[in-house]
């Protein structure tokens, strides 16, 4: 299939922007300047001021001489840049490739997209009328190439739409600044008196490539066909994606419920299809004013199940504006996976953590709250308390360690251990009372003690040995005490838990 | 003639039971757990699953202590690979203790949250979230609209729930099935051997839908709850007044 290029030039592109935001410069000459070397050059100039001979490149205190009533704005770096991002961001909605063409034009890939306006003519003619209605002046054509597209709409004369395969009969007659050349080669192929590509165009390539080099040669074959040109869209296509124009614009919460659960449908279908499930799911919004929204989902799993995903997306619905309505919704999955095949179970049993409804839950919970709420606990190789256990980072996640069972561990552990008073009979002998929050509890039993070494690789400190403690009324304690017996040292001893 | 008359009663009773609203659970959902004398006190001799079991604790030892007893229930009922999901505020628990319990930790899954509403919206999406073995909250205070709204939850469900409310403000009447009492007793290893033995528990049942509530001394030995007999229990000794 060949594909078709719109390449767009903006004439005025700067000396646009600021009439539609000053409409009362629209009946009157003016310029855009910028410093350079120490002169205030023109950077633009609107078309009024062309029509008086001022034009890019002069110098502004020339065109006050030929014209005093001009008018002069400073010129902001990047405004070219900035302005013809939005644009492409925009043009979106005729193609979903859209490329920046610096410093003056955009660059759509409307390979298969011109038959939905019904014809390429009738493409070019919306695409013409939208700007213009917004005030832009711009020029554009279609080809099967990008270089032959960017030369008939900057120099080309009557047809703007070049048919498959007549790029090169299109630029016979153009002058070799449609080529996209560098300004020397230019210079040089008009002091030749090379006016015309098809002056030189049919030159013996090694010739060519001897007088005007390399880059000459790749102009030439990317305008012809013969060499690929590659253009960097401002939006990546993702692959899963799916779109869903409106003839009318929406601005009712149903309207976009309806919207998000038709794309929801046909997303899901094709990944049921192909055995995937979505990780990640985008929500976009075009709106009329040019404002873009976006509401973004996670799962834990790979999932396609149409209500689960429309139940995370309804959380976050609330906070689209549809203001004066949206035209086009997108909805792209930019991660997905694939899904390995559930067995349908027949009966209904107890769900383990691989079933899907609990990945649902999990998910609920993450895009409600955060799922840095959510924890699960694997064993861990430490004997240090806080460290025997580490955070699983996935419901599948399994370890080859055992939980450990063999030495008593309370129930409840204190997030950091306190400090308590205790009188102790002898050294390494459990205290016979201790005194913890005021509350004097007189200890009747007791186990251990158990040492436990800090991992001196990981952090120093003192060892703790620890004892399981009961008082008079059965209520038991894990206590410890930091480091050696020692008489001088009074803080030694901390509680950590309670045991069930 | 005694005893046909003791059948009928039996039979009756089963069938009115269903008419209040209990459900039987089925067998992979059942607690697989011996209770000993406490299932007596339930209708039907089972412990009601799919419906939602109110602690109450008032001190950090007992809190600990309501824990491992909901520790018990939970292992009990997730004998088959079942999921349990955890919601609190302030989480003390400490995951390896309850494999003493029989319950492996790395099968519960933990939601830490801080704000009550939250900890009440995870909740009843939890209970809602059918097939999950067991959903236990901890959260202070529970009115009867929430408890409410927990039960209906579960009733589709069928998911049991357990709320641990550590110093509740007050004991209001709410919609739970039951409410649980646990606090610790003094263990005992036998005849002068030191050091402790095996979790007790004093563990009273105040309310239970259908039932009889009562009190039990019972004793958690490594996988077993079984009551603790007078033989085992260590008798202080009475200071005995010498003649002569």
């Amino acid at each position: 299939m060949s594909r078709r290029f719109v390449t767009i030039w903006f004439r005025y592109l700067k000396t646009d922007w600021l009439s539609r935001r000053q409409p009362s410069l629209l009946h009157t000459p003016f310029i855009l300047a910028a410093p350079h070397h120490g002169r205030m050059l023109i950077t633009a100039a609107n078309i009024i001021a062309e029509k008086e001979n001022i034009y890019p490149g002069m110098v502004v205190a020339d065109a006050r001489a030929i014209l005093p009533g001009l008018q002069v704005f400073d010129d902001k770096p990047g405004l070219a840049a900035e302005l013809l991002k939005a644009f492409a961001e925009w043009c979106i909605r005729f193609g979903p490739l859209v490329a920046v063409d610096l410093p003056d034009g955009l660059i759509l890939d409307s390979t298969g997209c011109s038959h939905l306006w019904g014809g390429e003519a009738a493409y070019l003619t919306e695409i013409n009328k939208r700007f213009y209605a917004n005030g832009y002046h711009i020029r554009m054509a279609m080809a099967d190439t990008i270089g032959t597209a960017w030369a008939v709409a900057r120099f080309g004369k009557e047809n703007r739409i070049i048919e498959p395969g007549g790029q090169l009969h299109a630029l016979l007659s153009l002058p070799p600044e449609a080529l996209r050349l560098e300004a020397g080669v230019i210079e040089r192929l008009h002091k030749l008196g090379l006016r015309q590509v098809k002056q030189f165009i049919t030159m013996p390539r090694s010739a060519l490539h001897r007088r005007f080099g390399e880059h000459t040669i790749l102009r030439i074959d990317q305008a012809t066909g013969m060499k690929e040109e590659w253009i960097q869209p401002v939006h990546v296509v993702v692959p899963y994606q799916e779109r869903l124009p409106c003839l009318e614009p929406i601005v009712t919460a149903t309207g976009i419920e309806i919207a998000l659960q038709k794309l929801l449908e046909t997303l899901c279908n094709r990944l049921h299809k192909e055995g995937k499930g979505l990780r990640q799911a985008r929500f976009i919004c075009y709106r009329v004013d040019n404002k873009i929204i976006t509401i973004e989902i996670g799962t834990n799993r790979a999932s396609h199940h149409i209500n689960h995903l429309f139940k995370l997306f309804e959380e976050k619905l609330s906070t689209i504006e549809p203001d004066l309505g949206i035209e086009l919704f997108v909805l792209e999955a930019p991660k997905t996976e694939d899904l390995s095949p559930m067995q349908e179970k027949i009966w209904e049993g107890i769900c383990s953590l691989e079933n899907i409804r609990l990945a649902e839950l999990i998910d609920r919970v993450a895009n409600k709250i955060g799922a840095t709420h959510i924890h699960r606990y694997l064993p861990d190789e430490h004997y240090w308390p806080e460290r025997s256990i580490k955070q699983a980072s996935s419901l599948e996640e399994k370890t080859n360690t055992a939980w450990r069972n063999d030495k008593p561990r309370p129930a409840h552990l204190l997030a950091a251990p306190e400090y308590i008073d205790v009188a102790a009979p002898l050294p390494d002998y459990p205290p016979m009372l201790f005194r913890y929050k005021g509350k004097l509890h007189i200890i009747k039993k007791a186990d251990g003690p158990e040492r436990i070494e800090r991992e001196w690789w990981i952090e120093e400190g003192l060892h703790r040995d620890y004892y399981a403690v009961e008082d008079e009324e059965g209520h038991r304690y894990w206590i410890f005490r930091s480091g050696h017996y020692d008489q001088e040292k009074t803080h030694q001893w901390f509680i950590h838990g309670f045991f069930a | 003639m005694q005893e046909n008359r003791e059948n009928i009663i039996a039979r009756l009773q089963k069938e009115i039971l269903p008419l209040q609203g209990l459900k039987l659970p089925a067998a992979n959902h059942a607690l697989q757990l011996d209770l000993g004398p406490i299932a007596e006190a339930f209708p039907n001799k089972s412990f009601p699953v799919g419906a939602i079991h109110e602690f109450i604790s008032h001190a950090p030892e007992d809190a600990a202590a309501t824990c491992g007893f909901i520790g018990c229930l939970t292992g009990g009922l997730m004998r088959n690979d079942g999921v349990c999901v955890w919601i609190g505020a302030s989480r003390k628990l400490f995951p390896p203790a309850l494999k003493g319990f029989g319950v492996d930790p790395d099968r519960i899954i933990f939601i830490d949250l801080k704000k009550d509403k939250e900890i009440l919206w995870a909740l009843e999406e939890a209970l809602k979230c059918e097939g999950l073995a067991t959903v236990v909250g901890e959260i202070p205070e529970m009115n009867f609209t929430v408890s409410r709204r927990l039960q209906l939850a579960v009733e589709q469900s069928r998911v049991t729930g357990f709320i641990h409310r550590y110093r509740p403000r007050n004991i209001n009447t709410n919609a739970c099935i039951s409410r649980w009492q646990i606090t610790s007793l003094p263990s005992a290893l036998g005849e002068n051997i030191p050091g402790i033995g095996f979790p007790r528990w004093d563990i009273s049942l105040l309310k239970i839908r259908n039932g009889k509530p009562g009190a039990w001394k019972m004793e958690w030995a490594s996988d077993i709850l079984r009551p603790i007999t007078p033989f085992m229990v260590a008798i202080p000794q009475e200071q005995k007044r010498k003649t002569g």
